[in-house]
């Protein structure tokens, strides 16, 4: 456990900790585990609150407002209505009591720039089309770099393992903003078989997934091929192999559900973080997503929509990191056993 | 005791032994060398390059040749120079950046890791919620507001002269401040596997006092994981500083990075007539720089940990 908490994804939740105390029985586990889902659950609402708290305390206390970025710089009196209007002539703190007022029956109030919509409207638009675009990105970087780690591992030391380490370190080392121009120049605009932007059919959607889905495809190959190489060398494999298993039983029983944890762990934070949207590749392919929103919420310091967002990927955050310690602790007997 | 005089002394046993299996390690000592070679070549380029990164002139989007070995931009400057003083700037925002996560992580994880108990806990969660912040939201946030103070506190304490050097200070800071918290549970971690070991007992039996077993014993056990980490920290500094620059936030024209540059470049890629070069030339001096560091990282990695071989 210790080992693969600081050897595995950096970004695995420190609160991994509570499921490694002892557990003796089949019934003792499930209980163990009801009460760990229990505790954790019930520490959500308060972490968020501190979150939104924290996400707002910032943006209020820098410097800048709401209206700096108007065309036209309003006259004091047109200031001060704009500022009643939107209740940002109170103190803060009320200003933080209406919102999390609102954001309890789920209304998050005006957006400070897109003033004719809600907050709530404006991310209910964006979230599906960067939710789709991160499903699908997510599905890409595992549907390749699972297999590619594995083609790493199994043929370590060789050529199949070279061109596998090679692509997945190529992947994790271009980033996003100079690969989408890339592709977008080689296989939309030079050879048109893909359109270069916007949202549409399933054809628009192969260059942004892509493009997304790559560097952590990369990831992925390269967490996977170390877990692999590190549990193929364990005592449990090796006696495993000494009953008389085949090699496929081995692989699949004994050497994949242990070796993917690594991947388990990146995947909570790394799904939360595609769901959200993101900015470059919103931006470069034109699409209406939330990670724009995101990015352009904190310049302009739109902070309902800004605090919305913030809610929304931590609230994401915790819950896939509190399934991805479910499962954790469903497959490893380590744990479970204690 | 040995242990005392080996951290004291000059290259201790163990970092002697690393540092020759690092130059066993065929492909990260050429990912050394060659993250050297481009580090020189991008530092005095300004000595041997005919063209200035911001000299204009009238061959306007010249392809590679001869004369601009990267070609030329909408402004007729030559790419490569340009590249080349990107670069410059990317590095020391990368590494000067990291060496901020660094010193924030390590004493944050220290202390944590070293009194535990109460503030072990306080610090920790601390982190568990900075940790669920989007980073990019906060690192817009404290940049973009404090871009101007700081600039404001430079002109008035080196003067005018600091206007481009104020740019980098806010990133640093502003790409430090989101990127040590793995660096803090990293020592954090290994700080409380040192901590009970006997030689830190022996320490604490022959009368040495919390701080200098911290600081004596302790941290520089903690070196493997820190250089490690720092090697990873640095290239998501410099794509931090791209990203930032990409939106405009980071550093501002006429001075480049290299996101401002493959910024510009991906601007040119349309239909009609892309001038490719303009995004090759900084993005192939990116991705360079960023497989050399990976290799350096997983050398470094390979060798402070000699239990795991390549």
């Amino acid at each position: 456990m210790n080992q693969v908490s600081t050897r595995g994804d950096p970004s695995s939740s420190g609160l991994n900790n509570d499921v490694v105390v002892g557990v003796r029985t089949r019934y003792g586990c499930l209980a163990r585990m009801g009460s760990l889902l229990l505790r954790r659950l019930a520490v959500m609402p308060p972490l968020l609150l501190l979150i939104a708290a924290l996400v707002f305390a910032l943006v209020r206390w820098a410097p800048g407002g709401p209206f700096d970025r108007d065309r036209a710089a309003a006259s004091p009196e047109i200031e001060r209505a704009l500022a009643a209007r939107y209740h940002l002539d109170e103190p803060s703190w009320r200003q933080f009591a209406r919102f999390i007022g609102g954001a309890l029956v789920g209304d998050l109030g005006p957006s400070l720039k897109y003033r004719s919509h809600t907050v709530t409207e404006i991310i209910a638009q964006g979230l599906p089309v960067s939710a789709v675009l991160g499903g699908l990105a997510f599905c890409f970087a595992l549907g390749v770099g699972i297999p590619l780690g594995f083609v790493g591992a199994s043929r370590r030391g060789g050529v199949g393992d070279s061109v596998a380490t090679g692509v997945a370190l190529l992947a994790v080392c271009v980033p996003s903003f100079v690969a989408g121009p890339i592709l977008i120049l080689v296989l939309a605009v030079k050879c048109g078989w893909l359109p270069v932007a916007l949202w549409g059919g399933v054809s628009h959607l192969v260059l942004p997934v892509v493009t997304l889905g790559s560097y952590h495809g990369g990831r992925v190959a390269r967490l996977m091929r170390e877990g692999l190489v590190d549990v193929w060398r364990d005592d449990h494999v090796r006696a495993a192999r000494a009953r008389g298993l085949g090699e496929a039983a081995v692989i699949l029983r004994h050497v994949f559900p242990l070796a993917v944890l690594p991947v388990l762990t990146y995947s909570g934070p790394l799904l939360a973080d595609l769901l959200t949207g993101s900015f470059v590749v919103e931006n470069l392919f034109q699409l209406p997503g939330v990670g724009t929103l995101t990015v352009n919420s904190a310049l302009n310091r739109d902070y309902p929509l800004m605090v919305g967002l913030v809610l929304i990927y931590a609230a994401l955050l915790l819950v896939l990191n509190l399934v991805v310690d479910l499962i954790h602790a469903w497959i490893d007997p380590r744990i479970r056993h204690a | 005791m040995p242990d005392h005089a080996r951290v004291r002394g000059a290259p201790s046993a163990p970092l002697q032994g690393a540092w020759n299996r690092f130059r066993a390690n065929r492909p990260a000592w050429i990912a050394a060398m060659a993250l050297v070679g481009m580090t020189l070549f991008v530092v005095t380029s300004g000595g041997f390059l005919a063209w200035g990164p911001n000299v204009l002139s009238e061959s306007l989007y010249q392809p590679p040749s001869a004369r601009h070995w990267l070609g030329t931009d909408a402004g007729g400057r030559d790419v490569l120079a340009r590249v080349c003083a990107g670069a410059r700037v990317s590095l020391v925002i990368g590494f000067a950046g990291a060496l901020v996560s660094l010193v924030i992580g390590v004493t944050w994880g220290s202390i944590a890791g070293f009194v535990g108990g109460r503030i072990d806990g306080l610090l920790m969660r601390t982190v568990d919620v900075l940790y669920s912040m989007p980073s990019i939201v906060v690192v817009i946030v404290l940049v973009s507001a404090f871009r101007d103070p700081v600039r404001a506190l430079l002109a008035t304490v080196v003067g005018p002269s600091a206007e481009g050097g104020a740019g980098l200070v806010f990133l640093v800071i502003g790409l430090g401040a989101v990127s040590w918290l793995t660096m803090a549970r990293m020592v954090r971690a290994q700080v409380m596997s040192v901590k009970g070991r006997p030689f830190v007992e022996a320490a604490r039996a022959l009368g040495a006092g919390p701080g200098h077993i911290l600081v004596r014993h302790i941290l520089p056990n903690t070196a493997g994981v820190v250089w490690v980490y720092l090697m990873l920290t640095v290239p998501a500094v410099v794509l931090g500083e791209s990203f930032l620059s990409y939106l405009g936030l980071g550093i501002q024209p006429p001075q480049a990075s290299l996101g401002s540059l493959i910024a510009d470049g991906a601007d040119q890629i349309n239909p009609i007539h892309s001038q490719v070069w303009l995004l090759l030339g900084p993005g192939g001096m990116l991705v360079g720089f960023l497989i050399a560091l990976s290799f350096v990282g997983d050398g470094l990695r390979d060798a402070l940990d000699p239990r795991r071989g390549g």
